[in-house]
């Protein structure tokens, strides 16, 4: 009956968002009286999961899971909740985990609701509060079958404490054949990814010409940051694909969000708008940007942006 | 190779969002309704299928009589054909259900859907419409070749990409990069008198059962007003971040 939640890791180590999904499951195990069993993968220090409130960890350690593929993962984790008997599971909204859940849901035939941004409102009817229309609103939705598969939006509850003790158990299910290969991986190289990043530096068509990116770059690097544009930056080939955020590129939800040289349109504001604080830098100050922003500095960005980045560097000296 | 293109009909970017009957429903009021951009990208690349390999492209919707022009578009852009199963979206796996007999009845052996919609976002229906027949499935696809049973696609992950080997029947969840922005292309006044021309067919939903529903929507909180920092007094800016808003 407990609940189960899927803890990715990645090399052995849990990813933050790992954390996030258990003190979340930990919740809701709370509101149904009941405990939290997570399933991890080829994870080593799984007695960090404790702290999270996780009571007990299928462990699953098999080298034919060290590539990821969504099939056979949600064919594990299927496995896991029939084990043990779970009626609710648990997902982050990571790349994978969100290509995972509607297979796994098939294969358990259970309701999924996605990017879940709260605890369960109510647990009958099992209702959370999901964003929808891309951040312009908020969707209570109620699933309505025997098992429920909670999608958590990646920085949306926050890490919880709850000490537990969180013993673990080998667990070897059957690790189906799949159809679809992974020849090869390309990450970019150290760089912060968008999707884990805490802190988010976004240049747009304001910086003028792909050249100019190395402020970008540095203000991110003194921040710890990742880097993105807009979409017209991405088009015009300034920067890759995989950087473009807003409606119709990647979602971004990180603690802050720089944005420079970007005018806010609606489709952009759209797609970042689950950040928690937004800085906007912009020479325009009827820039869109202005209203959906936190803190904003009306100012040229060839000055603001150098001179900010020394700024923090003579403040992460002192606070280091 | 016979394609289909799952169509959702999504407001237009630009729309504002507002709701009807105590929140409970979208307010379609003065609302444009568009092709989900997910799936212009995947209508452009079956296109391409088209022309250059020879294949038979048809676009499906699961959605009211509202959402033909949608279809009536994809025709004009150069799909062959339509069709429109008769029922309301409103949950992911039933509108999965009602593709996947779609996919049975029409024996496709490529199947473009899009990464999400950009209404509910869910991101479910591709990977849920895969399992239900029985096919392969690659999500967040920017690349997507075909030759002969065997395919080869590129996915977006988080801080990377990935490519992968994989066999037809397969349904991919596309987005942008599977196509360049400038191949996208308008509909001309040929391509929509064509359309006139081509079959656009109702299928009768069969029955599903729903497993979500929605119960109210909400927006978010109105925002406060933005705190202005001049650009000469940086310092501030970083002491906001640090104290205030606790960010750095
Ligand atoms: C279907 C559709 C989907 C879309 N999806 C997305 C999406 O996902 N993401 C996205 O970003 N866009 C998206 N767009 C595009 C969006 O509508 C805007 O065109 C785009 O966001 C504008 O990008 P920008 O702000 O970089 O450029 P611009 O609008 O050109 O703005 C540049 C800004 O830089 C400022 N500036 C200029 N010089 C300086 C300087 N020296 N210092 C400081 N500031 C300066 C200007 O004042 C201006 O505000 C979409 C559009 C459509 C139609
Ligand atoms: N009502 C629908 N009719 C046809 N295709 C749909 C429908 N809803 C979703 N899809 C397809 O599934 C993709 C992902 O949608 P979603 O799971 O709703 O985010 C869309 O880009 C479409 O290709």
């Amino acid at each position: 009956m407990s609940v189960l939640v899927y803890t990715e890791s990645e090399k052995g180590k849990f990813k933050k968002t790992a954390l996030e999904v258990a003190s979340y499951a930990k919740s809701v195990a709370d509101q149904l009286g009941t405990t939290v069993t997570a399933i991890s993968i080829n994870a080593d220090n799984t007695a960090e999961l404790g702290t999270y409130g996780v009571s007990k960890v299928l462990q699953v350690k098999d080298a034919k899971l060290d590539t990821f593929n969504a099939k056979t993962f949600a064919s594990v984790i299927k496995q896991a909740a029939e084990k043990e008997g779970s009626k609710v599971v648990v997902l982050s909204q990571t790349a994978d985990s969100k290509y995972l859940a509607p297979i796994l849901a098939v294969n358990l035939d259970a309701g999924y609701a996605s990017n879940v941004v709260e605890a369960p409102s109510s647990t009958s009817p099992f209702t959370v509060k999901r964003t929808a229309f891309t951040n312009k609103a908020f969707n209570f939705t109620s699933i309505g079958t025997d098992v429920k598969i909670v999608g958590l939006s990646n920085n949306s509850f926050g890490l919880k404490e709850h000490p537990a003790n969180a013993a673990a158990e080998v667990f070897s299910p059957i690790i189906p054949e799949n159809g679809v290969h992974v020849d090869s991986v390309d990450m970019a190289s150290n760089k912060v990814s968008i999707a884990d990043a805490e802190i988010v530096v976004s240049g747009g068509r304001g910086l003028k010409g792909p050249e100019n990116w190395g402020m970008i770059e540095e203000l991110a690097n003194v921040l710890g940051a990742a880097t993105a544009c807009s979409k017209p930056v991405s088009d015009l080939g300034w920067r890759p694909h995989s950087e473009h955020v807003g409606q119709t590129g990647k979602p971004v939800a990180s603690n802050l969000y720089i944005a420079v040289g970007i005018s806010g349109a609606i489709q952009h504001l759209a797609g970042i708008n689950a950040s928690k604080v937004k800085v906007v830098i912009n020479n325009d100050p009827e820039a869109p940007f202005f209203k959906a922003a936190d803190y904003g500095v009306v100012g040229d960005a060839f000055e603001v942006v150098p001179k900010l980045t020394e700024k923090l560097k003579e403040f992460k000296a002192q606070n280091a | 190779m016979k394609i289909l293109v799952c169509i959702s009909h999504v407001p237009d970017t630009t729309s504002k969002i507002n709701f009807t009957d105590n929140d409970t429903k979208f307010d379609t009021n003065g609302v444009q309704f568009v092709i989900n951009p997910n799936d212009e990208f995947g209508l452009t690349r079956a296109m391409w299928f088209k022309e250059k390999q020879g294949a038979t492209v048809d676009v499906a919707n699961v959605g009211g009589p509202e959402t033909e022009p949608t279809l009536r578009k994809a025709l004009a852009i150069g799909a062959d054909g339509a069709i429109r199963v008769n029922a309301p979206a409103t949950d992911g796996y039933a509108v999965a259900k009602q593709l996947a007999n779609v996919v049975k009845d029409g024996g496709y052996d490529l199947v473009i859907a899009g990464r999400e919609s950009i209404d509910y976002n869910g991101g479910m229906v591709p990977g849920m419409l895969a399992e239900l027949i029985g096919a392969n499935f690659v999500t967040n696809c920017i690349s997507l070749e075909v030759d002969g049973n065997n395919a080869k696609a590129v996915r977006e992950i988080d801080g990377g990409k990935e490519t992968v080997s994989t066999t037809l029947p397969l349904v991919i969840g596309g987005q942008k990069g599977l196509v360049e922005e400038s191949d996208l292309r308008i509909p001309n006044m040929r391509g929509i008198m064509m359309a006139r021309q081509k079959p656009l067919k109702v299928m009768e939903p069969i029955s599903a059962n729903v497993e979500t529903s929605s119960v109210k929507f909400e927006k978010p909180a109105p925002k406060g007003a933005v705190k202005l920092v001049s650009p000469d007094n940086l310092d501030e800016l970083i002491a906001l971040l640090h104290n205030e808003a606790k960010v750095i």
